[in-house]
C-alpha cells in the first residue's frame, strides 16, 4: 500500500517492542463475533493511474462541452490559476484548525485578512471565518437573531433561494420558532413590502431576504430595514452572489449578512464544497456563531493572530450551546481571499460591471424572440433574471441541449405560480455568441397548426 | 531561570532555525493602480451601472487590497511557511486524524468535468458525478455496515445535527418524540450541543474506571423518555467499547436508539463495522477517515449512514437509480427530515474520499487500520513510563497520557506542547478529553514512519527530563518560532477582528 511507510519487517519489531505477537492482539478488545474476518466488498486495490482514469471517464460523462445560463445559488466566474497554485501548498492544504498560533500564523493572517474583506463588502463591522455553506449560514443567522433579541419568529421572504429556506425549515422545526413567508409583487419580483409590515412584530426576531434575490432582482434593503426596524426585529440580508458587491450597494441596513462566497474563486464542483460567511453590525459579535481570528501580540510585542472569543464555541459551553457549528471552510476562504487580492478594489468592480453588461445583453436579446417575455422588468437586477415562455422549458430546453446548450432553470419546481418561467444567468463567461445562439433556438418554437 | 541559547540548541536534533520572510497585511502593501488581474474585452454593449441600478447602485468600492500577481504569490507564499502542516512532518493532534492528504485525490477533484459541473445542470448531463457519488456512497455503507447513508451534510458536527434529526423524525413518526439524549461525559464537544440545538434535553454520563459506559449506570439512566445514547467509538480515549452489543441492548430494550459518532473510524475500518454491533444511525468525517485535506480548518463532510429503518427519514434529496442505470435525485419523500444543505453537499470531498478508497481497495484499507492502532501503541509503549497512563484499557488509534507527574514540577500538558514545536512537530491535543486532567491526547494515524515515530517519543522523553532539569524552558517554550506565545487575553477582551486603513 503506497501510501503506509513502513516494511514489512518494521511492524514485526514494533510489535514485538509492544510485546503483541500478532497485530489481532491489538484488536483483542473487539468481541469476536464482531470482528470482520473477510475482506469489505469495496473495488480492489488500484494504481493512480487508474483512479485517474476512472475520474476522466465519469467526468467525460458530464458532458463539459455544453455553454450554460445556470445560476440560482452556484455561479460560474473565471478562477485565475493562482489560486489553485497557492492553496495546494502542503502547508495551508494540510495544516489543521490554527489551535497552535504560534506555528499557524499563515492560516490565521489569511483568514484575518478574509474577515477584513467580507467586511469592506458587505458593509459589515464584522465577519467570521466563515460557514459551510450561504444556505447554512442563513439558517444559522437567524437562531443567531433569536438569540440577540430573545425573540422566536422568523419572516422570510419567498424570494430567498428556495433550498435556502428548505434548510432553514429544517433547523427550526423541531425547536418550536416559526416562520411566515411573504410574497413578491408580481411586478418588480421584490418583497411585498405591504405584506411585509403586517406580518413583522413585535415577537420578530428576524425578516429575512435575499438580495440579489433568487429572481435575480435587488431588493429595496432601506426599506425593509425600516420596517424591520420599526418593530424591533432583526434584518438578515443573504447574498448568494457575492460578485454583486463589486457593483450593487452593500446592504448597510442590515443586522446580520448571511453570504455565500462561491463566487469568488471557488470552483462549482457539483454543489459544494462552498464557503459561507457571517457577518454582521460589531454589538451582535458575542452571539455570532463560527471562528474569529482576531489580531494580538506576543510576549516580544510583535503582531500576531489568534482563534478568538471562543468561549461562544461549542466545546466549551456543551449543552448550552447555540449552535454546534465546529468545522469551517478555512481552505475554500482562502481562495475567495485571493480572488478578491487578484482583483482588488477596482478589479472587482470591473468585474461585476461585466456581468451586468452580460446579463443585460442577454435579458434583451432573449426576450425579443417571439412567445419570449422578461418579467419582472420593473427593479434593478444584477445578472439573473426570469423569463416566461409560451412553450414549455420542457420543448425549448430540449432544442438548446441538441445545440449543447444549457438553457435557464424551470422555476415552476418552486414556484408553480409562475407557470413556464426560467431564470437565467449570464455570468462574464458567457460569450456573446453563445446568447445569440440561445435566442435562435428561442425564436425557432415549432409553428403551431 | 533565563534560558540559555545553548540549552536550546543542545536539546534539539530534527530541527534547524527556518528562515521566513516577514510578510504585513495584504492590505498594507497595496498601492493604488496595481493590478493583477485583465477581463477580456466585453462583446456586448457597456452599460451604465448607475443609471441600470440606481439607488441600488454602488458607489464607493470597499477597501479591497490592489497589487500585481508576483506580490500576490509572494504574499501567500510566505504566509504558508508560517504553517505546520502535515506535509511537514508528525501531526499528532488527538481526535484530529491528521493523516497524509494523496495528492492524487487533488488532482481528481480538479478534472474540468467534475469541477464545472453545476449542481442544476439536467442529469442527463451528470450522470458521471452521479455514478461517483453512487459508488462512494456504496462504499461506506459497506464500511460501515449500515444499510442507508446520506452524503449531504458539510461537516462531522453537521452529520450529527442530521443524525439527530433522523432519531427524531423516527420516535415522532412512533407517536413520541421524547425529551432526552444520553451523552457520556468523554464525548466530542459537539454531541451535547447537537442534540441541544435539535431541541433535546442532554443527560450526562459518567463513564467508568476504564474510560468506558458504565452499564448499570446506563441501564438506571435509560427510560421510556430516551431519544438516544450518542456514543463516540472508539471513545475520545481512543478505548473501544467492548461492551458495546449490550449497551444497544439496553438502549433498544426502551426503545431508545444508539447513535455512534464515527469521528474515530479510522481505528475500525476493515476490522469490525458499525451496522454488526447494534448501532442504529453514525455519521463519518470523510477528512479524518478517508484522508480529504483539512486545508486550514475545512471543507469537512460528514455523511450520515443508518439502518433501513431509518431510510425514510433522510434529507431530500435521495439518489435513485431506475432499471437502464440511471440515475437522479428524488425529491418525493414525504417522512424527510428535510434539507439540510443546498445542493447535495460537499462533492468536491466525495471525489476525494472515493479516490483514497480506491487507491486502497479493501487490503489497503484494513492494513491503514492496524498500522494506525500498531502506532499509536508503540507510542504508548514508549512513553508510558515517563508520562502517566490515567486508564490501562489497550488504546485503539490514540493514546491519552495526563500531566500528572510533570504538573509536580509547575509543568502543564499545554507547556509541553509547546516545547513539541521547538522539535519541529505539531502539539498534540492538549486538554482533551475533559474527563482526563491535562490530558496529553496523542493520535500518529498510520501515515508515519517508524523513523519519525522514534523522534517523536525522543522529543517527549527529552521534554520529560528538561520537565525534571530545566522545567523554565518547557514553560516559556516554543523559542523557536517566528512569534512567541500571543496574549490571548487581550485578543478576547479588545477584539480586533478586521484590519482598518488608520490603524485602529
Amino acid at each position: 500500500m503506497r501510501y503506509l511507510p513502513k516494511s514489512p519487517a518494521e511492524r514485526e519489531q514494533m510489535l514485538k517492542a509492544i510485546g503483541a505477537q500478532a497485530i489481532d492482539d491489538l484488536f483483542a478488545i473487539i468481541p469476536a463475533e464482531y470482528r470482520l474476518t473477510r475482506d469489505l466488498d469495496v473495488p480492489r486495490q488500484q494504481a493512480e493511474s487508474e483512479i485517474i482514469d476512472y475520474f476522466k471517464s465519469a467526468a467525460n460523462k458530464n458532458a463539459t462541452d455544453y455553454a450554460s445560463f445556470l445560476g440560482a445559488g452556484c455561479y460560474r466566474h473565471y478562477r485565475p490559476v493562482i489560486i489553485d497554485a497557492l492553496v495546494q501548498r502542503g502547508e495551508f492544504l494540510t495544516s489543521y484548525t490554527p489551535y497552535q498560533p504560534e506555528i499557524t500564523q499563515g492560516t490565521l493572517q489569511a483568514i484575518f485578512e478574509f474577515q477584513t474583506m467580507i467586511a469592506e463588502l458587505t458593509g459589515m463591522d464584522v465577519a467570521n471565518a466563515s460557514m459551510y455553506d450561504g444556505s447554512t449560514g442563513a439558517a444559522e443567522a437567524v437562531l443567531m437573531a433569536m438569540r440577540v433579541t430573545g425573540r422566536q419568529k422568523a419572516v422570510v421572504a419567498r424570494t430567498v433561494h428556495p433550498e435556502y429556506r428548505e434548510v432553514l425549515h429544517t433547523y427550526l422545526q423541531f425547536r418550536d420558532l416559526p416562520t411566515t413567508d411573504i410574497g413578491y409583487v408580481g411586478e418588480t419580483g421584490r418583497v411585498d413590502l405591504e405584506a411585509l409590515e403586517a406580518a413583522v412584530t413585535q415577537e420578530t426576531a428576524a425578516v429575512l431576504v435575499q438580495s440579489p434575490n433568487f429572481f435575480g432582482v435587488i431588493e429595496d434593503i432601506p426599506a425593509i430595514a425600516e420596517i424591520a426596524h420599526k418593530k424591533g426585529a432583526l434584518l438578515i440580508v443573504s447574498i448568494a452572489e457575492a460578485v454583486s458587491l463589486g457593483v450593487v450597494r452593500p446592504p448597510v441596513e442590515a443586522d446580520i449578512v448571511s453570504m455565500e462566497a462561491q463566487s469568488f474563486g471557488v470552483a462549482l464542483s457539483y454543489g459544494g464544497p462552498f464557503c459561507g460567511v457571517i457577518a454582521a453590525k460589531e454589538q451582535f459579535l458575542r452571539q455570532m456563531p463560527g471562528r474569529l481570528a482576531g489580531q494580538t501580540v506576543d510576549g516580544n510585542g510583535n503582531r500576531g493572530f489568534v482563534l478568538t472569543l471562543s468561549t461562544r464555541e461549542q466545546h466549551i459551553r456543551r449543552e448550552k450551546a447555540t449552535s454546534n457549528i465546529c468545522t469551517n471552510q478555512a481552505l475554500v476562504a482562502l481562495m475567495a481571499t485571493i480572488f478578491l487580492t487578484v482583483y482588488g478594489k477596482e478589479g472587482i468592480r470591473e468585474l461585476a460591471e461585466h456581468n451586468l453588461a452580460k446579463s443585460a445583453y442577454a435579458a434583451k436579446t432573449l426576450s425579443e424572440q417571439p412567445g419570449v417575455k422578461l418579467l419582472f422588468n420593473g427593479a434593478p437586477r444584477f445578472h439573473e433574471f426570469v423569463l416566461q415562455t409560451q412553450e414549455t422549458p420542457a420543448q425549448w430546453s430540449q432544442r438548446l441541449l441538441d445545440e449543447k446548450i444549457v438553457g435557464g432553470i424551470d422555476l415552476g419546481r418552486w414556484y408553480p405560480e409562475l407557470k413556464n418561467a426560467t431564470l437565467w444567468c449570464a455570468t462574464e463567461v458567457v460569450a456573446r455568441g453563445t446568447i445569440d445562439h440561445a435566442a435562435k433556438v428561442l425564436a425557432a418554437a415549432p409553428v403551431e397548426a | 531561570m533565563a534560558t540559555t541559547e545553548t540549552q536550546i540548541n543542545r536539546s534539539i536534533g530534527k530541527v534547524r532555525p527556518h528562515q521566513t520572510q516577514n510578510e504585513g497585511l495584504v492590505f498594507e502593501k497595496s498601492s493604488p493602480g496595481k493590478k493583477a488581474y485583465k477581463l477580456p474585452p466585453l462583446d456586448v454593449p457597456e452599460v451604465d451601472a448607475a443609471a441600470l441600478l440606481g439607488d441600488a447602485h454602488r458607489k464607493t468600492a470597499g477597501l479591497l487590497p490592489e497589487l500585481s500577481e508576483i506580490e500576490i504569490i509572494r504574499h501567500f507564499t510566505r504566509l504558508s511557511t508560517w504553517n505546520y502542516a502535515i506535509d511537514l512532518g508528525m501531526y499528532p493532534l488527538g481526535s484530529c486524524t491528521m493523516k497524509y492528504n494523496p495528492r492524487v485525490n487533488e488532482f481528481v477533484s480538479r478534472i474540468e468535468g467534475l469541477a464545472e459541473a453545476h449542481p442544476y445542470r439536467p442529469e442527463s448531463l451528470a450522470q458521471g458525478v452521479l455514478e461517483i457519488i453512487d459508488l462512494l456512497q456504496r462504499c461506506l455503507i459497506e464500511i460501515t455496515g449500515m444499510d442507508s447513508i446520506t452524503l449531504q451534510p458539510a461537516a462531522g458536527a453537521h452529520g450529527e445535527f442530521t443524525g439527530i434529526l433522523l432519531v427524531r423524525a423516527w420516535h415522532e413518526s412512533q407517536g413520541n418524540a421524547r425529551r432526552k439524549i444520553i451523552i457520556p461525559d468523554s464525548a466530542h464537544g459537539t454531541n451535547p450541543a447537537t442534540a441541544a440545538i435539535c431541541g433535546y434535553q442532554v443527560e450526562n454520563l459518567k463513564s467508568n474506571a476504564e474510560g468506558g459506559i458504565d452499564l448499570e449506570a446506563l441501564a438506571r439512566q435509560v427510560d421510556e423518555d430516551t431519544a438516544a445514547l450518542m456514543l463516540t467509538n472508539p471513545s475520545t480515549l481512543g478505548v473501544f467499547e467492548n461492551e458495546i452489543h449490550k449497551i444497544a441492548d439496553i438502549l433498544h430494550a426502551k426503545g431508545a436508539l444508539l447513535y455512534m459518532d464515527g469521528a474515530n473510524m479510522n481505528a475500525l475500518v476493515g476490522k469490525v463495522r458499525p451496522g454488526d454491533f447494534g448501532v442504529d444511525v453514525m455519521h463519518l468525517n470523510l477528512h479524518k477517515t478517508f484522508s480529504t485535506p483539512h486545508g486550514g480548518g475545512g471543507p469537512g463532510s460528514g455523511p450520515v449512514a443508518c439502518k433501513k429503518f431509518l431510510e425514510p427519514f433522510l434529507p431530500t434529496p435521495v439518489l435513485v437509480q431506475d432499471k437502464n442505470g440511471a440515475k437522479s435525485w428524488n425529491y418525493d419523500r414525504p417522512q424527510s427530515v428535510g434539507r439540510v444543505r443546498a445542493f447535495y453537499g460537499n462533492t468536491g470531498m466525495f471525489i476525494r474520499a472515493l479516490a483514497y478508497i480506491l487507491a486502497n481497495g479493501p487490503d489497503g484499507l484494513r492494513q491503514t487500520t492496524e498500522d494506525a492502532v500498531l502506532n499509536a501503541n508503540y507510542i504508548r509503549k514508549n512513553l508510558e513510563d515517563l508520562y502517566e497512563l490515567p486508564y490501562k484499557t489497550p488504546s485503539m488509534h490514540e493514546v491519552v497520557f495526563s500531566d500528572k507527574r510533570q504538573a509536580v514540577k509547575g509543568v502543564k500538558t499545554g507547556d509541553i506542547g509547546k516545547r513539541l514545536i521547538d522539535y519541529g512537530f505539531h502539539p498534540y491535543t492538549v486538554s482533551f478529553p475533559l474527563i482526563v486532567h491535562g490530558a496529553l491526547m496523542i493520535e500518529p494515524t498510520e501515515s508515519e514512519s517508524l523513523e519519525e515515530l522514534d523522534l517523536f517519543i525522543n522529543a517527549m522523553r527529552s521534554i520529560a527530563k528538561e520537565v525534571e532539569e530545566t522545567p523554565e524552558l518547557v514553560k516559556t517554550a516554543p523559542h523557536s518560532t517566528r512569534v512567541s506565545r500571543l496574549d490571548e487575553v487581550q485578543a478576547a477582551r479588545k477584539p480586533i477582528l478586521r484590519w482598518r486603513p488608520d490603524g485602529k
